[in-house]
């Protein structure tokens, strides 16, 4: 103990790196040497505390307590060591760490003599504490690690090695748990049992790439998930199209092929300049790597008409991939209503039953179709025919209205036999326009037919009612 | 007089809910430097503070990592060129401008890409987060001068700190000696007077996903230092297992610094260290309030934001500070959006007035007004036209959206009803190939608030999702099972008694063996249980009053409290977390509650509370605990990793290139 003692005052008061001294103030070394006699102190509990199954020897064979050699290193390596790059290293970190509070020139040439400059320096050993300390807690936890690699070259059995990381992992020092993977080489099936290492290591490879070493890492643990993840994100990285499918091919991720074949069909066909389509909506970019929705928005553009049995007709899509109904007729629709193909679309949703009757049927609910046809500029003609569709009132008339669908408003507060909105609605359409007609007609018609109902049921009461409320709570 | 009023003020013995004009009295501290240096600053903050105790000053920290770049800037002497990470400039631009770099010597500055610098310097010096990728460029630049017998300098600065990985690269590259590295430990960037950022984005997934604990020790030293300069804070509360290991790091800080026992009024007297995951509900909601929303809209960057021409309504976008300096930003930003605009409208009106004024002035009181008011007046016009322009641009984007539909799923999955009809619409949602990451977002609430997605509906949506999106998300899929942002239900009661004795075994034992192993299954929310024990959804009789709310719910449209400042209302209320066992429990426990110091001498420093927020925090949660400490006469300061919104969050765990 008094040797390392000896060694450090030796190293402290010997350096010529005297980055401490502070115009006013004197026991910064002292301090300082009092933080590594500290640092050597709480070490040797660490040791200790290690050391529980029976062991009076530290891991380089030096008795415990006599010298804890780590922090020894840690403190005086630079003359001790043999090794140079040791010595250079340290250097380095020494100067990072505690030349802050030594006050640059173009500090005291701004502050010096002023108030400033006295607390601002009075900060900086604030800042300095915290610094100094980080250099302490390394060489203190990880036996001098944060000064050099070099020294832990001595750790070659596995016991030791494993005793360190332990360490290292209890400090919830990720950065060191990192470093200390990289140098100490631990065996894979070490790292099994030690989750926090483990994930480390994962992290580091993938962030270094070394692909190989992980998919054998993942390949021993048996990870078989991860490791199949691990080389699809491999493929993600190729940038050339042709390798990237050959590597998919390997893999038989069949949705990506097939955005593959269809594009490079159709690049001959383009190029040929035989169908018109193309010339019309002219490509905007690659299919290639696109999402298979994409790909079939594509082909309903472009290949619609085609019959089930060609590659790139939307019918083979979804039979091959079974994209459910909904999704499909979603993607249909948005591509048919781009081209303006509102037969298509026709057909889309029309269903026949067994008796030959057809009915039109939408697996989303109508009025998302009316949204997506007005989206695409569809024509009022076209959406009334949709919007009359939705089965749910309010949804009905709060769409029609928006889309100007009057004719299909107007209906369906006829049918709601509510005269009130419908007068008011009068008021909205243009003056003279046939629907104004039509409003005026049903108004006249409704009157006379519901008040001739009413007064055969309630007699007195009718003109109360009108009065009070709505036409369309008129039967009671 | 007014001056020794406040005085009196300070040294009353201030009792909570007592509304009492404090101002910080700074010349009451004489011990300690750091303070000392705060006696010099003017109290610039003392206006509006009500309730609670008066906000440390923070800009201090600003000073700090300035002048230590500069000094780290002067170890290179004379002409060099700065090339500067790009997730730097932002943080670096609120600390020093481009003339005190100049003056230090700096002739060009570059941004860290990935392509070549052609530069004549001799002397490069490169500030950078520590990262693989920068490593390998800064390598290669290297290399290609030696072989082209060029002889530079080069100098890296590694902010906030130099991992060893860093080393390895330099040694494996063949250049390390040819470098000199130093740090620069510029972790705490004040963003306002009560948000202090690390910056640090990239610590929620390399913690939460990858398990990398690199950023531990960094949290606990960037803690360490707001200690020792606005402590020492006596007690620390804390859940979650990250901030258990931030603690424990922190706490080996203090035990080491024995000599740093001054005496000190401390401003900041608890801390609260809260885990992201201990609630990943309240980051995936829709934020309503303003800053939240322009947040999520316009992504606010360090604290400021790019409005684009169809907010400046010109033809170029303005970049706009936004903190308390800002106003008008002051008083909405806290405000649920629907408050928003009759706010602005009045304030429009009475900036009118104001100018309509002149029009009965005669020539001298027109004199005084152009020199004294119009200056005001026109910034603050500035100011009014920018934000009522984003308001109309945030209507817009929101009703394009049908956002009235998204809320409404929304709002059905927090409380559990309807989920079959949730479920349909976010099935359209994909369907449509609307914004990955909506559908994303929607799907983990989901997961999250009904522990896990059934098998079959999990297979369904994830197919769809896929072929909606494309393939690579199966990657994205595989990060969120991973995180239990998004998992699929393991069939059987059984888990939960499994389950619970796991995570037991975990908080046991610290060393990590059982831990990861686990994490997912521990890391299962019980949403529902927790939220009817702490009464997260608010029994509301007619309609929320948005306008002068009641709880923190109005964050959220009355409609959801946010689990994590609910958690830290009762810990705070409690004092500790006895009676919140079911709750930890739920929780995965983690729970801590520590005495750091016996100085509680200073009831002020009681009430002011760091929060801590390890992977990042909304601004829907600074809003709500904002409006907490004005009911309770707190005074919230936040430290969070990065700020952090649904978007950010996601976007981190996906994989898809673009």
């Amino acid at each position: 103990m008094s040797r390392a003692k000896a060694d450090e005052d030796e190293y402290w008061h010997g350096s010529k790196y005297k980055a401490f001294t502070f115009d006013d103030d004197d026991d910064d070394e002292l301090s300082q040497l009092k933080e590594s006699k500290r640092a050597v102190n709480s070490l040797k509990a660490i040791v200790d505390e290690e050391d529980d199954d029976g062991g009076k020897f530290t891991w380089s064979g030096e008795p415990v307590g006599s010298i804890s050699w780590s922090i020894q290193e840690t403190a005086s390596n630079s003359r001790m060591g043999n090794e140079t790059r040791d010595f250079q290293q340290k250097t380095r970190t020494e100067t990072s760490f505690y030349s802050i509070p030594k006050p640059g020139p173009t500090f005291s040439n701004l502050f010096k003599g002023s108030l400033i400059y006295n607390t601002l320096t009075g900060l900086f050993k604030e800042i300095l504490k915290v610094t100094a300390r980080s250099v302490t807690f390394r060489s203190l936890h990880f036996g001098g690690f944060g000064d050099s690699y070099c020294s832990l070259e001595r750790f070659r059995s596995l016991k030791e090695k494993l005793q360190l990381l332990d360490e290292a992992v209890r400090r919830h020092d990720g950065n060191v748990i990192t470093a200390f993977l990289f140098f100490l080489e631990v065996l894979f099936r070490e790292l099994e049992c030690r989750e926090v290492a483990l994930m480390h290591f994962i992290h580091f490879l993938k962030e270094t790439s070394q692909q190989q070493l992980l998919t054998d890492l993942l390949r021993f643990l048996d990870r078989t998930e991860e490791l199949a993840l691990c080389k699809y994100r491999e493929h993600l990285n190729i940038n050339d199209a042709e390798q990237r499918r050959d590597f998919l091919k390997t893999k038989c991720i069949r949705c990506v092929i097939m955005s593959h074949f269809v594009p490079a069909n159709d690049r001959l066909l383009e190029s040929k300049g035989q169908d018109q389509m193309f010339r019309k909506y002219p490509r905007k970019a690659s299919l290639l790597f696109m999402p298979l929705v994409t790909t079939l928005y594509y082909s309903c553009i472009y290949h619609y008409t085609e019959g089930e049995g060609t590659f790139s007709s939307p019918s083979n899509l979804r039979k091959t991939f079974k994209i459910p109904e909904k999704l499909y007729i979603l993607t249909a629709l948005g591509a048919l209503a781009k081209i303006k193909a509102w037969s298509d679309i026709d057909a889309l949703f029309t269903t026949k039953n067994w008796l030959g009757y057809t009915k039109k049927r939408a697996p989303m609910g109508f009025n998302r179709v009316v949204e997506i046809l007005h989206k695409n500029g569809a024509p009022s003609t076209v959406l009334q025919d949709y919007v009359r569709l939705i089965e749910d009132v309010e949804t009905r008339i709060a769409l029609s209205s928006k889309y100007k669908c009057h004719d299909v408003v107007i209906d369906t507060y006829k049918d709601l036999k509510d005269r009130q909105q419908l007068m008011v609605y009068r008021c909205k359409v243009e003056r003279g326009s046939p629907e104004e007609d039509k409003i005026d007609m049903i108004l006249i018609n409704t009157v006379r037919r519901s008040g001739l109902h009413l007064k055969e049921r309630c007699g007195k009461l009718w003109t109360f009612h009108l009065t009070e409320t709505d036409s369309g709570d008129l039967h009671i | 007089m007014h001056s020794d009023r406040k005085r009196a003020s300070a040294f009353l013995p201030s009792l909570q809910h007592v509304r009492v004009v404090l101002v910080p009295t700074r010349d009451i501290y004489t011990v300690g430097a750091a303070a000392a240096v705060l006696a010099l600053i003017p109290a610039v903050m003392a206006t509006d503070i009500l309730d609670g105790p008066a906000l440390p000053d923070f800009t201090i920290l600003k000073r700090l990592a300035r002048d230590q770049l500069i000094y780290l800037l002067e170890q290179l002497p004379g002409k060099k060129d700065l090339i500067i990470e790009p997730d730097l400039m932002s943080p670096l631009d609120r600390i020093a401008n481009v003339s005190i770099l100049k003056q230090h010597d700096v002739d060009k500055l570059y941004k860290l890409e990935n392509k070549p610098i052609y530069s004549n310097n001799d002397q490069l010096c490169f500030l950078i987060r520590p990262r693989i990728s920068h490593m390998k460029y800064i390598a290669n630049l290297v290399n290609t001068d030696k072989r082209s017998d060029r002889n530079r300098k080069y100098k890296i600065i590694f902010s906030p700190q130099k991992f060893h990985t860093c080393d390895m690269i330099l040694e494996q590259e063949g250049i390390f000696g040819d470098v000199t590295c130093d740090e620069w430990s510029f972790y705490l960037l004040p963003l306002d007077d009560d948000i202090i950022s690390m910056e640090l984005p990239e610590f929620y997934r390399d913690y939460f996903l990858e398990g990398d604990q690199r950023w531990i020790g960094t949290v606990a030293k960037a803690l360490h230092l707001l200690n020792s300069i606005f402590g020492p804070m006596s007690k620390s509360y804390g859940i979650g297992r990250c901030a258990k290991m931030v603690y424990e790091v922190w706490k080996e800080l203090l035990d080491e610094d024995e000599s740093d026992r001054t005496e000190r009024r401390p401003d900041l007297g608890v801390a609260f260290i809260i885990d992201r995951d201990v609630d990943y509900v309240t980051p995936l909601c829709s934020q309503v309030v303003y800053e939240g929303l322009v947040d999520d809209i316009f992504r606010i960057k360090c604290g400021s934001v790019e409005f684009g021409p169809e907010v400046t309504s010109s033809e170029k976008s303005i970049k706009v500070l936004l903190n308390s300096q800002d106003k008008v930003f002051q008083e909405i930003r806290n405000e649920h959006f629907s408050n928003v605009f009759s706010f602005l409208s009045q304030k429009a009106r009475n900036l009118q007035s104001h100018y309509d004024k002149r029009r009965e002035m005669d020539i001298n009181q027109m004199k005084s007004f152009v020199s004294q008011e119009l200056k005001g007046l026109k910034q603050e016009h500035r100011l009014l036209s920018l934000h009522i322009g984003a308001c109309e641009s945030i209507m817009k984007k929101k009703t394009k959206q049908d956002f009235q539909d998204l809320l409404k799923t929304e709002h059905s999955l927090l409380e559990g009803f309807d989920i079959r009809e949730s479920i349909t619409s976010i099935e359209e949602h994909i369907n449509r190939q609307v914004s990955p990451t909506e559908s994303l977002r929607l799907l983990c609430l989901l997961s999250i608030t009904e522990n896990g997605l059934i098998t079959k509906d999990y297979r369904s949506l994830k197919t769809q999702y896929l072929q909606s999106y494309g393939p690579a998300h199966l990657l994205t899929f595989s990060n969120l099972k991973r995180t239990g942002l998004l998992i699929e239900q393991v069939p059987g009661e059984t888990l939960t008694a499994v389950e619970s004795k796991m995570s037991k075994l975990v908080t046991d034992k610290a060393a990590g063996k059982l831990t990861d192993a686990f994490s997912s299954l521990a890391k299962k929310s019980h949403f529902r249980g927790i939220s009817k024990k702490l009464g997260l959804i608010p029994r509301i009789d007619g309609e929320y009053d948005l306008k002068t709310p009641r709880d923190m719910a109005y964050v959220f449209s009355g409609a959801y409290i946010p689990l994590s400042c609910k958690v830290i209302e009762q810990v705070l209320q409690r004092k500790s977390w006895m009676g919140l066992e079911e709750v930890t429990r739920l929780l995965n426990g983690n729970e801590f509650s520590v005495q750091l110091s016996d100085n509680t001498a200073n009831s002020d420093s009681q009430r002011t509370i760091l929060i801590v927020f390890l992977g990042g925090c909304t601004f829907s949660e600074i809003a709500a605990l904002r409006f907490l400490g004005k009911e309770k006469g707190y005074k919230f300061i936040f430290l969070t990793t990065s700020i952090m919104n649904s978007t950010r969050m996601l976007e981190s765990l996906a994989e898809t290139k673009t």
